[in-house]
């Protein structure tokens, strides 16, 4: 009994950090432009050339 | 008719209008780009900003096409920043988002916001509920546990992810009118009720996994059909920042500025360089000129005018730079029937009534109905007031028309997806239903059915090494006239030492292109052409004419094939307009047809009940795009045309409109398709529900197998 208590309470509160993190990243702007950020990883970042 | 755009940065332009101030001495800028689509474009173009001395930040949004560029203090020139992704190749205009895109952004965000709860409420309940009802084993006391932690998640997160469906029910409630969201809400509301009645009273029948996945799977189709359609409509807006409606005026130094059109106050004096278009009415101050008057008479082509001459908005000057005196805003420029024939035609939009709230109508008072007799049948049998009562809310709750929220956006996803591929941006929500019931297609001439630009016409008469050497002089002029024949010489080199005479012509080694008088043609040929003189030789007249587009015939043809009459309305002389219609396969024509003669033709064709399909570029056909049952604009149309269009075509490729009407009415038959699942889904449903048959469970098993049924057939659509 005190295992499922433990589990269920567990299950929320990832659940609630899941969520948590999708709705920072919303309003950080991070779904903006998902064509841009798919082709950004193809370029070099300048600043990791040797 | 082509846009043509500023070409800031050729004088002291004042871009400070656009510039927005940030946190502390930030200043952003954004600029509209043309023609990013790779990664390469987008290290090309921020790179290359970024290098400019002062830039803090460049960002380019490549879904939006936008650029962001920051910087501190004064440090930075607007123009530098412009001029710089020119000379990279792309085609760039500063950028100023109206108010209502914001608007649109926020309800994206609020949508996702709710999406997002709604999925991890479902997720969770799904964990707890599938326990009870697999778990055999489990203890009462346990099983009650559950229930309570189910109400203290789905209850706070039903009434926070179903805002949408409340709101939109609300509004039409307090109208004493009805949509597929009332039924919805009170489906939400009893079963939350229902379910912590029977958890208050220990027994088992809960319905809060229905309520949260219901909540979760028509978000799912309402976040889809905005972001399709705010694609579409957020490309056309970046097809109308394409053309800019900017001005250079005059401050009272004399130097000049630039600014947005619409803050041009009678009075301004404008600077218009050869190939700009006016935004305002004006007068010509000063000069003579001379001007394409094609969007806004349709005519295609130019007129010379005397100093004085009053022109009006959407006149593009031809001939020698013009500075001009403005006699109206922007709003007023219009003619003021026209916008009133707008604004009406608008409202008239406004009341159409879609199919899915035909259906609504139908439905709610059918369905609450159908609950108040069940729950008389029970008290009658003999039943408790509880019985009676939880088997009439199983009813409302088994008969949420969630397939039937589902089955026209998902539809509309589907068509709306597959013709923003083909370069067809469908800006209205239900313009593709009003497009699959057309019986008539009016199209404008200039510059819908033709190029709505001069082609050499007499080419063949005209030797080519003469061609070739007139075209040495042409193709260092902007005019249109000299731009068709440098077209129709194709590519070579240009004269290295070619002096333009305003208003006049062109000059290089003795040779001399331009008008009439220009080249001592006397008035041998009175009006347009272009003449070409090399020494004493006599002068060659070169005619010119707007010409078909290549893929009008098609066109024609194909929507004839779909018992679509045709008709062309033209403010255009007879003579050039009869050609054209007879090129075009248009037996029905009329010419020099004044706006508010083209609008008033529309109202009688809406009177005598036939829906029509206006299809149109220039500002004379604004009033009837907003007529019509349904419209169209090429995307070279002025921004009033596209404002008032339902549909914007990308490029000027009118052939998509087959595909669209296409589209359209295969759509129309998968929603009738879908309404007719959903129904056969309740035809079954409902009986069983009404015996009290149905078990919580069987409950979202069926609401969600209806609801994947309908998307299923709404994907049919995907596929060509």
């Amino acid at each position: 009994m005190n295992g499922m208590v433990v589990v269920i309470a567990a299950a929320l509160l990832m659940g609630l950090g899941g969520l948590g993190v999708l709705l920072w990243a919303l309003s950080n702007g991070q779904y903006e432009d998902m064509e841009g950020d798919a082709c950004r990883i193809l370029t070099d970042d300048p600043a990791d050339q040797p | 008719m082509a846009a043509l755009s500023l070409s800031s940065g050729d004088v002291a332009d004042d871009l400070s209008r656009y510039i927005h101030a940030a946190a502390g001495d930030e200043r952003r800028f954004e600029i509209a780009i043309k023609g990013a689509r790779c990664a390469g474009c987008i290290a090309k173009i921020e790179g290359g900003v970024k290098a400019i001395a002062g830039v803090s930040d460049a960002r380019l949004n490549l879904s939006t096409g936008k650029l962001s560029v920051a910087w501190h203090g004064d440090t930075v020139q607007p123009q530098g920043i412009l001029r710089r992704v020119r000379d990279l190749g792309y085609a760039a205009q500063p950028f100023e988002a109206p108010a209502l895109l914001d608007a649109d952004a926020r309800e994206g965000r609020v949508l996702l916001r709710c999406l997002a709860v709604a999925g991890f409420g479902t997720v969770f309940i799904m964990g707890l509920t599938d326990a009870v009802w697999y778990g055999a084993d489990l203890s009462p006391a346990l099983r009650e546990g559950f229930f309570w932690l189910a109400a203290v998640v789905s209850v706070p997160v039903t009434f926070y992810a179903g805002q949408p469906f409340f709101r939109s029910a609300w509004s039409v409630l307090r109208h004493w009118r009805t949509n597929m969201d009332v039924p919805i809400s009170l489906a939400l509301v009893l079963a939350l009720g229902l379910s912590l009645y029977q958890t208050a009273q220990h027994a088992q029948d809960t319905y809060f996994d229905a309520a949260v996945m219901l909540t979760f799977l028509l978000l799912v189709g309402r976040y889809l059909d905005f972001r399709l359609r705010d694609r579409a409509r957020g490309a056309a807006q970046h097809l109308l920042a394409m053309q800019s409606l900017l001005a250079r005026r005059f401050k009272p130094d004399g130097s000049m500025e630039t600014v947005a059109a619409r803050e041009l106050a009678p009075g301004d004096r404008i600077f218009l360089a050869t190939g700009e278009r006016l935004p305002v009415n004006g007068t010509l101050l000063a000069r003579g000129s001379e001007a394409d008057l094609s969007l806004v008479t349709g005519e295609t082509l130019p007129v010379a005018l005397a100093a004085g001459a009053s022109l009006q908005a959407g006149s593009i000057i031809t001939g020698a730079p013009a500075t001009l005196l403005v006699t109206a805003r922007v709003e007023d420029s219009l003619v003021a029937d026209l916008a009133r024939l707008l604004e009406a035609g608008q409202q008239t939009r406004n009341r159409y009534v879609n199919l899915a709230e035909k259906a609504a109508r139908a439905y709610v008072p059918l369905v609450t109905g159908l609950a108040a007799l069940v729950l008389a049948g029970w008290l009658l049998a003999g039943a408790g007031m509880a019985h009676a009562v939880t088997n009439a809310i199983t009813v409302l709750i088994i008969t949420c028309p969630c397939a039937l929220g589902l089955a026209v956006p998902a539809v509309q996803v589907a068509a709306t997806s597959r013709l923003f591929r083909k370069g067809v941006f469908v800006k209205s929500g239900n313009a593709l239903e009003r497009l699959a019931e057309v019986d008539v297609a009016i199209f404008d001439k200039t510059g819908t059915l033709t190029l709505g630009r001069p082609v050499l016409e007499n080419g063949a008469a005209i030797a080519p090494d003469v061609l070739q050497r007139a075209a040495l002089l042409a193709r260092g002029s902007r005019h249109p006239l000299a731009r068709a024949l440098a077209d129709a010489a194709g590519s070579g080199p240009m004269a290295a030492n070619v002096t333009e005479y305003p208003g006049a012509g062109l000059e290089a080694d003795g040779r001399r292109l331009g008008s009439a008088a220009w080249c001592g043609a006397g008035d041998a040929g009175q009006g347009s052409g272009l003449w070409f003189r090399e020494g004493d030789a006599p002068p060659i007249h070169f005619r010119f004419k707007d010409q078909i587009r290549p893929e009008a015939k098609a066109l024609i043809t194909g929507l004839k094939a779909r018992k679509i009459a045709v008709e062309m309305l033209t403010g255009d002389l007879a003579g050039p307009a009869g050609e054209i219609a007879r090129e075009a396969g248009i037996s029905l024509w009329q010419s020099q047809v004044s706006p508010t003669d083209k609008a008033l033709h529309l109202k009688s064709y809406r009177a005598r009940g036939l829906r029509t399909l206006m299809v149109g570029d220039g500002l004379n056909d604004a009033g009837a795009l907003a007529l019509a049952h349904v419209s169209a604009a090429p995307g070279s149309a002025t921004d009033v045309s596209q404002l008032a269009a339902d549909l914007v075509l990308r490029g000027d490729d009118l052939g998509a409109l087959i595909e669209a009407v296409d589209v359209a009415r295969k759509a129309r038959r998968l929603v009738l398709q879908n309404f007719g699942l959903a129904a056969l889904y309740n035809v079954t449903a409902i009986p069983l529900a009404a015996l009290g048959m149905v078990s919580p469970l069987v409950a979202a098993a069926t609401m969600a197998g209806s609801s994947l049924l309908v998307t299923l057939n709404a994907l049919r659509l995907v596929r060509p």
